[in-house]
C-alpha cells in the first residue's frame, strides 16, 4: 500500500519494494515506505511479522530479494553494514552486540577508524565519548568493562557508537524489551534531544502505549506486509491492536483463584553470583497451589538466578528450599523433576530442546529414564514414539510427524511440544520461564490459557517475565526482582506499573526489609 | 558469505557431493603420483592389487583393519558425546602393556590368560582416557591437548619399560618384550588362514556398539550430551557421568586394538606396535560419519590403502607417504562435503 | 642440588633456554593470533613440521637462509588459508579440521622429502643461522655467552612477542581481531568483516607457526628429520592458555618451559642420569604442560567465541 510521501527535500530514507523471503516463508513481502528529517517513526507488529528482518536489511545484515534502499538520496549497496554505518545508519540491536570482556571505549572505538592505521586514539575518543553522553544524557564510564554493567548502561553504550559514528538515522529494535518504565522514560527523553537535532529515528515495538507516546507516525506490519500508516495523533490504541492482529484480541480471561497450600518454600535463600549474572540475596518465597505469582524485573536481577535453583541447576549457598515441607536430601535437575517441578525454559532451542533429536527424542527428554520409555536401560521407541504422537495431537503441535527435527519447527510449535512434556508429567509446581517470548499472538494465548488452566488443576505457578503487561494480565499475586533480591508480595492490582517500576529499578527495597 | 540452510536436499546433493569428495581425493592421489613420475592409473592399479589382489593381500588388509576397527569405534564413540579423545595411541599402547605383562608374567594357562589380558587392556585403556575426563569435567581442562600429550608420556614410558623391566632377556639387545607363550595368543579363525580372532572379536564390538548407541538409555545420553549438554543438564541427565561413562567405553576399545595386535598378531610388545593406529582411528570414524557399523567399512578402505601403498611404493618410486596425504585429504574433503550437503554457501 | 645449581649458573645452560624457547615463542605467538580471533588452530603441530621442511630445503636446495625462512612462512600460510577456509566461511568443526590439517602438512612434508631425497638414509645438512656478534654486549663475560651469542631468529622471536603485544592492544586492527574473538557479532554490526579479520588472523598465524618449525632446522639443528617437531605444537597449544591468553605471559611460560627443558638435558649428564631413566627427563615437557594447563584451568580469560563459528544473519 501506498504511503504518506514526507517532503521531497526532507526524506532521509527511503525502502522500495523490499521482498525477503526464507525458504519458503516470505518474512518481507514489498515492503516500501520514506523516513523525514527529525522524524520518529514506529515499526509496529508482533513477534514474526519481520520488522527485525526488515530493519537487518536496511542495515545490512541481510540482503534483500526484491528491492532498494536509498539512504539520502544514494542507493545503499546491500548486504554490509559498513555501507550502512558509512550512510549515516546507526542500529541498535535487540540482543545488544557487544563484547562483555572489553571496555565501553573499545566497543565504541571498534571498527571506526581505518584498520590499518598504526595506533588507536583513544584520549581523543574518551574526550568525544563524554562529551557525547553529556549532551544525550547517556551517562557511562567509558573505561568500564561492558560486563560490568547494567543492561540499561549497555543500552546506552549501544546507543552511543551510532551517535559517535555521526549517525543520522537510529534504528531500534525493542529498546525498552529491557527496561523498567522510568528507564524507558530517560531513553524516550534521549530520542527527543536527538530528534532535536535533526536525527530520524525508527523505533520497532510491539508494545501500544509506548508507540503512542513517542513516535509521530506508526506503520504497521503483519505476515511481513505493511498493511497500516498513520499519525499517532489521529489513532487510537484499540484501532493500532486491531491493525497489528488483524482481529480483534482477546485477552486470557481468568477465573478468579482460589489459592490452597504452599507447595514451595524458599527461606532466607542465597545462591553464588555467575560472571555478571547475580545470585539471590537472601529471598523468601513461597508458591501456592492454584495461584500464579509473576515475577517482574529487569533481565539480569537474579531471574536467572531463581529459575536454575527452582530448575535444579543451582543449590542455595546458604537458606533452605522446601517442597510441599520438607527439604530435598539431594538438589539437581532430576531431584527437581521427581519433586514434580515441571520446567518451561527460557532459551527453548538451547535449552529447551536438542535441535537435531527428533520431536520423539525431545518429548522423552525429561522421562527416558524410566517407564514406559525405557526398561532396565534399553530404550522402547515405540513407547516414547507414543508419548510425542500424543503431546503432537492434544498440545496442536504443527509438524510433518514425531520424527521430524525439531529444528525445522517455529518457535510456537516448538514451545506447543515443551509446554506438552511438561504438562503431561502432571506437575504440581510450575516454573514457565519467559514462556511466551518471541511467539506469534495464537501461541501466545495458547500457552497462557495453557497455565491458566494448570493453575485452576491445582498447580502453582511461578511466572517469571520481562514484559510488565503480561505479568500484569496473567499473574493473582506480584512480586519484583532486583539484583538479586525480592520485594513483598502485592495483590493484582494494588500497585501501578509505575509504581512496579520503581521496585524494577530497586528503589524501596531498603525499608521494605 | 553465509552458510544458508537447504531445505530439502535431493539425492543429487546428498549422495553427488561425497561422490565428488572422493573424486577430489582421487585427483589429489593423482597429482602426488604424477610430481613422483609415476604414471597416476598404473599407481591406482598396483595399489588395488597390493590391497585386494591376491588371498594374501585381502588377508594383510583384514589383519590392518583389525586395530582400525577398534581404534576408529574408540574416535567414534567419544566424539559422539563431543568428547574429543585424541588419546588412542596411548590407550592403545596401554591395552598391548596389560596383555603382555598378564600374558607373561603371570604363568597362567591360555584359556584363563586370553580373557583377562582383555579385561585388563579394557581396563587400563579406560583409566588412560579418565584422568583427562576428569580434568575436562571437574576442572574444565581441555581433554584434547591432555590426550594427546598423554601419547607423547605413554611411548616414552613403553620405551623405558623396553629398555628396562620389560626388556626380553633373550632379545639380542633389540627394546622388546618377551613373547607371549603360544597358549595366551588369539587362536586363527580358519586353520591355515593368517587372520585372528581379533577381527571377529572387531565386529561384535562394532555391533556391540551400535546396539549401544541406538537401542539403550546411556546411547541415547550420548547422544544427547553430544548434540547440546546444556539442554541435555536440563532435562536432568547427569552430563559427567556420561561423559565418564563415554570415556570408560572409548578407552576400553581403542585398547582392545592393543590387546588384538599383540595377542592376534605380533605376540610381544615393541616400541613401534602401532604406526599411529590412534591417530588414523580418527579418519576412519569422521568417514564413517561416526556409525559404528560404517567404522568397519571405512577401516576396511584406509586399511586397504595403507597395505596397497606400501605394495606399490616397493614397485614404483613413489613415496608410502601418499597414503597419509591421501586419508587427510579424504577427511578434509569428506566433511566439507557432508556440510554441503545441508548447506550453501551465498553472498551477502 | 648442588649439582642443579651447577647448571644454573653456567653461561651455556641460559644460552640454551633462549635458544629452546625460540620455536615455542614463534608458535605461541601465532596460535595466540588465532584463538584471540576465535579460532583453535590444531594445525599447528603440522604447520611447524611443514615449516621446518619447507625452510630447510629451501636452503639444501641453494636459496638463502631468510629466503627459506620466507619460504617457510609461506607454506604454513598456505595451509593456514586452508584451515581459515574450512573453519571460517564453512565454520567447519575446528578440531577435526585442525587434525586434518596436522596430518596433511605432516605427511605432505614427508612425501615431499622422499620424494626430493629417495635414496638418503642420513639427513643432509645445511649450513644453519650463525651467532648474531653484538659488539660491546656479546664479548661481556658470561652475560655475553648466556644472552647475546643468540642467531637473528631467537632475536626475530623476541621482536615478534613485541610487535605481537602492540598491534593487538594498541592498533585498530588489533582490536577488531579481539573483538571477532570475544564477541564476531558486535565486529560485525560495526561494519567490519568477522570472515576476513578471522581468515587473516589464522593465515598469519600460521606463518608465525611454520617459522618456529623452520627454527629447528634452521637455527637449532641443521637437517630436518622426521619426527622432529615431537609434540612441540601441543606444547605450544598449553602455552597459550598458561599465558591466558596474553603475549607476556605466554613469553615467560615458554621460557620458563625452555627452563625445564635446557635443566633435563643437562641434568641426565649428572648422576642424576645415572639413577634415574632418560626417558623419565624427556617426559617432563609433557608433564609440564599437563600441569600448566591444569593450574591455569580456573582463569576463566579464554577468548569468550573461542571455537564458535561466525554465520552472518545467525543468531
Amino acid at each position: 500500500m501506498a504511503t504518506q510521501d514526507p517532503a521531497q527535500g526532507d526524506t532521509v530514507l527511503r525502502l522500495s519494494g523490499i521482498t525477503k523471503r526464507f525458504g519458503a516463508l516470505t518474512a518481507n513481502d514489498g515492503i516500501s515506505f520514506a523516513l523525514a528529517r527529525g522524524e520518529v517513526v514506529a515499526l509496529l507488529g508482533e513477534n514474526g511479522a519481520g520488522k527485525t528482518t526488515l530493519m537487518n536489511i536496511l542495515f545490512g545484515h541481510y540482503t534483500a530479494d526484491e528491492g532498494s534502499v536509498e539512504v539520502f538520496g544514494q542507493p545503499l549497496p546491500p548486504g554490509q553494514p559498513g555501507a550502512a554505518l558509512a550512510a549515516g545508519v546507526g542500529m541498535v540491536h535487540q540482543h545488544f552486540t557487544l563484547a562483555d570482556n572489553m571496555t565501553v571505549l573499545e566497543n565504541i572505538l571498534l571498527g571506526t577508524e581505518p584498520l590499518w592505521r598504526p595506533r588507536l586514539g583513544r584520549p581523543a575518543a574518551r574526550r568525544r565519548v563524554r562529551a557525547l553522553a553529556r549532551d544525550f544524557g547517556l551517562a557511562v564510564r567509558p573505561d568500564a568493562r561492558v560486563g560490568t554493567l547494567s543492561v540499561g548502561e549497555r543500552q546506552r553504550v549501544e546507543i552511543l557508537k551510532a551517535l559517535y559514528r555521526d549517525a543520522r538515522i537510529l534504528i531500534l529494535d525493542e529498546p525498552t524489551a529491557v527496561l523498567t518504565p522510568q528507564e524507558a522514560e530517560a531513553l524516550f527523553l534521549t530520542l527527543r534531544k536527538m530528534v532535536a537535532q535533526g536525527l530520524s529515528v525508527i523505533f520497532i515495538s510491539h508494545k501500544l502505549h509506548e508507540v503512542m507516546a513517542i513516535a509521530s507516525r506508526v506503520l504497521v506490519l503483519r505476515h511481513g506486509r505493511l498493511v497500516g500508516e498513520t499519525a499517532t495523533a489521529t489513532t487510537t490504541r484499540h484501532a493500532l491492536a486491531t491493525m497489528m492482529v488483524g482481529a480483534e484480541i482477546a485477552a486470557p480471561a481468568a477465573a478468579k483463584a482460589r489459592p490452597g497450600n504452599v507447595l514451595l518454600r524458599l527461606e532466607g535463600v542465597s545462591t553464588a553470583p555467575q560472571g555478571s549474572r547475580p545470585g539471590l540475596r537472601d529471598v523468601d518465597l513461597s508458591l501456592r497451589a492454584g495461584q500464579i505469582l509473576g515475577l517482574a524485573g529487569v533481565s539480569g536481577n537474579g531471574q536467572g538466578a531463581l529459575a536454575d535453583l527452582l530448575s535444579g541447576l543451582e543449590t542455595p549457598v546458604s537458606g533452605e528450599l522446601r517442597i510441599a515441607g520438607k527439604a530435598p536430601a539431594a538438589w539437581s535437575p532430576r531431584e527437581a523433576l521427581a519433586a514434580r517441578i515441571g520446567r518451561i525454559p527460557e532459551d527453548r532451542h538451547r535449552t529447551g530442546t536438542i535441535a537435531d533429536f527428533s520431536l520423539t527424542e525431545n518429548a522423552v527428554l525429561e522421562s527416558y529414564a524410566h517407564a514406559p520409555a525405557s526398561r532396565r536401560g534399553w530404550m522402547d521407541w515405540r513407547a516414547a514414539r507414543r508419548d510425542a504422537e500424543a503431546i503432537i495431537a492434544k498440545y496442536d503441535v504443527r509438524c510433518p510427524g514425531p520424527e521430524t527435527r525439531i529444528r525445522l519447527l517455529s518457535g510456537g510449535n516448538m514451545q506447543k511440544l515443551i509446554l506438552g512434556r511438561v504438562l503431561e508429567a502432571a506437575p504440581r509446581i510450575i516454573l514457565a520461564n519467559q514462556p511466551v517470548r518471541g511467539l506469534d499472538i495464537g501461541a501466545v494465548t495458547y500457552v497462557q490459557k495453557q497455565l491458566i488452566a494448570a493453575r485452576d488443576g491445582g498447580a502453582a505457578v511461578l511466572l517469571i517475565s520481562e514484559d510488565l503487561d503480561e505479568i500484569l494480565t496473567l499473574s493473582d499475586v506480584i512480586r519484583v526482582i532486583s539484583d538479586g533480591r525480592l520485594s513483598l508480595e502485592f495483590a493484582r492490582g494494588e500497585k501501578t506499573p509505575a509504581e512496579l517500576g520503581q521496585w524494577m529499578a530497586g528503589q524501596g527495597f531498603d525499608h521494605a526489609a | 558469505m553465509r552458510l544458508e540452510p537447504i531445505p530439502a536436499p535431493g539425492p543429487a546433493r546428498t549422495l553427488g557431493l561425497p561422490a565428488l569428495a572422493i573424486a577430489a581425493t582421487v585427483a589429489v592421489a593423482a597429482l602426488l603420483a604424477a610430481l613422483a613420475g609415476a604414471n597416476p592409473l598404473q599407481t591406482f592399479g598396483l595399489i588395488v592389487k597390493g590391497a585386494a589382489g591376491s588371498r594374501f593381500a585381502m588377508l594383510e588388509t583384514l589383519n590392518r583393519a583389525t586395530p582400525l576397527i577398534f581404534t576408529g569405534l574408540a574416535v567414534a564413540v567419544a566424539f559422539r558425546a563431543k568428547l574429543w579423545n585424541i588419546g588412542a595411541e596411548a590407550q592403545l599402547y596401554a591395552g598391548a602393556l596389560v596383555t603382555v605383562v598378564i600374558g607373561t608374567q603371570l604363568g597362567l594357562p591360555g584359556p584363563l590368560a586370553i580373557p583377562l589380558m582383555a579385561l585388563g587392556a579394557i581396563l587400563a585403556g579406560a583409566l588412560m582416557l579418565l584422568g583427562p575426563v576428569l580434568l575436562k569435567t571437574r576442572l574444565g581442562v581441555d581433554e584434547v591437548v591432555t590426550t594427546l600429550l598423554l601419547n607423547f608420556i605413554m611411548a616414552l614410558f613403553i620405551s623405558w619399560l623396553l629398555e628396562g623391566p620389560l626388556k626380553d632377556p633373550m632379545g639380542m639387545g633389540w627394546p622388546k618384550s618377551p613373547a607371549l607363550p603360544r597358549d595366551a595368543r588369539l587362536p586363527r579363525i580358519v586353520e591355515g588362514l593368517r587372520l585372528h580372532w581379533g577381527f571377529a572379536m572387531a565386529l561384535i564390538c562394532a555391533a556391540g556398539v551400535w546396539l549401544i548407541q541406538t537401542r539403550t538409555t546411556l546411547g541415547y545420553e550420548i547422544r544427547a550430551v553430544g548434540q547440546n549438554p546444556q539442554a541435555a543438564r536440563f532435562a536432568g541427565i547427569p552430563v559427567g557421568r556420561v561423559l565418564v561413562k563415554t570415556a570408560l567405553l572409548s578407552g576400553g576399545l581403542a585398547a582392545l586394538a592393543g590387546f588384538s595386535e599383540v595377542a592376534g598378531l605380533k605376540g610381544n610388545l615393541t616400541s613401534d606396535l602401532s604406526p599411529g593406529f590412534g591417530y588414523t582411528g580418527i579418519v576412519v570414524a569422521m568417514l564413517a560419519l561416526l556409525h559404528p557399523l560404517g567404522v568397519v567399512v571405512s577401516a576396511l578402505f584406509v586399511a586397504g590403502i595403507f597395505v596397497g601403498a606400501d605394495s606399490m611404493s616397493r614397485a614404483a618410486e613413489v613415496p608410502t607417504y601418499i597414503a597419509d596425504i591421501l586419508l587427510a585429504a579424504a577427511l578434509l574433503f569428506m566433511v566439507l562435503a557432508i556440510l554441503l550437503t545441508r548447506f550453501r554457501l551465498v553472498r551477502g | 642440588m648442588t649439582e642443579i645449581l651447577d647448571i644454573l649458573i653456567s653461561a651455556s645452560f641460559w644460552a640454551a633456554v633462549l635458544r629452546i624457547a625460540s620455536p615455542l615463542i614463534f608458535a605461541t605467538m601465532g596460535e595466540l593470533i588465532c584463538e584471540r580471533a576465535g579460532v583453535l588452530n590444531l594445525g599447528i603441530e603440522g604447520i611447524m613440521v611443514i615449516g621446518a621442511f619447507a625452510g630447510w630445503m629451501t636452503v639444501y636446495a641453494g636459496g638463502g637462509l631468510w629466503t627459506g625462512v620466507a619460504v617457510a612462512m609461506l607454506a604454513g600460510m598456505a595451509f593456514g588459508a586452508l584451515h581459515g577456509l574450512l573453519t571460517v566461511p564453512f565454520g567447519l568443526s575446528q578440531h577435526v579440521v585442525g587434525l586434518g590439517i596436522t596430518m596433511l602438512a605432516t605427511s605432505s612434508a614427508y612425501y615431499a622429502y622422499r620424494l626430493a631425497l629417495p635414496e638418503v638414509t642420513n639427513p643432509p645438512r645445511i649450513a644453519p643461522f650463525q651467532p648474531l656478534d653484538i659488539p660491546g654486549l656479546s664479548d661481556l663475560p658470561w652475560i655475553g655467552q648466556a644472552l647475546f651469542s643468540q642467531t637473528a631468529l631467537t632475536w626475530a622471536a623476541f621482536a615478534c612477542v613485541a610487535v605481537v603485544t602492540f598491534v593487538l592492544f594498541r592498533t585498530p586492527l588489533g582490536l577488531a581481531l579481539r573483538a571477532a574473538g570475544e564477541n564476531p557479532h558486535a565486529v560485525e554490526a560495526q561494519g567490519l568483516s568477522v570472515g576476513a579479520i578471522r581468515m587473516g588472523a589464522v593465515i598469519v598465524g600460521s606463518g608465525l607457526m611454520a617459522v618456529g618449525g623452520a627454527f629447528l632446522t634452521m637455527s637449532a639443528f641443521s637437517s630436518f628429520f622426521f619426527e622432529m617437531v615431537n609434540g612441540r605444537g601441543w606444547i605450544c597449544i598449553a602455552l597459550v592458555v598458561f599465558g591466558a591468553w596474553k603475549p607476556g605471559k605466554a613469553l615467560l611460560g615458554a621460557l620458563l618451559f625452555a627452563g625445564f627443558d635446557a635443566l633435563q638435558v643437562r641434568l641426565q649428564q649428572t648422576g642424576m642420569g645415572q639413577i634415574v631413566p632418560y626417558q623419565v627427563f624427556l617426559m617432563i615437557p609433557y608433564l609440564l604442560s599437563i600441569l600448566a594447563l591444569v593450574l591455569m584451568s580456573r582463569r576463566a580469560e579464554v577468548p569468550a567465541a573461542l571455537m564458535t563459528p561466525f554465520n552472518r544473519g545467525e543468531r
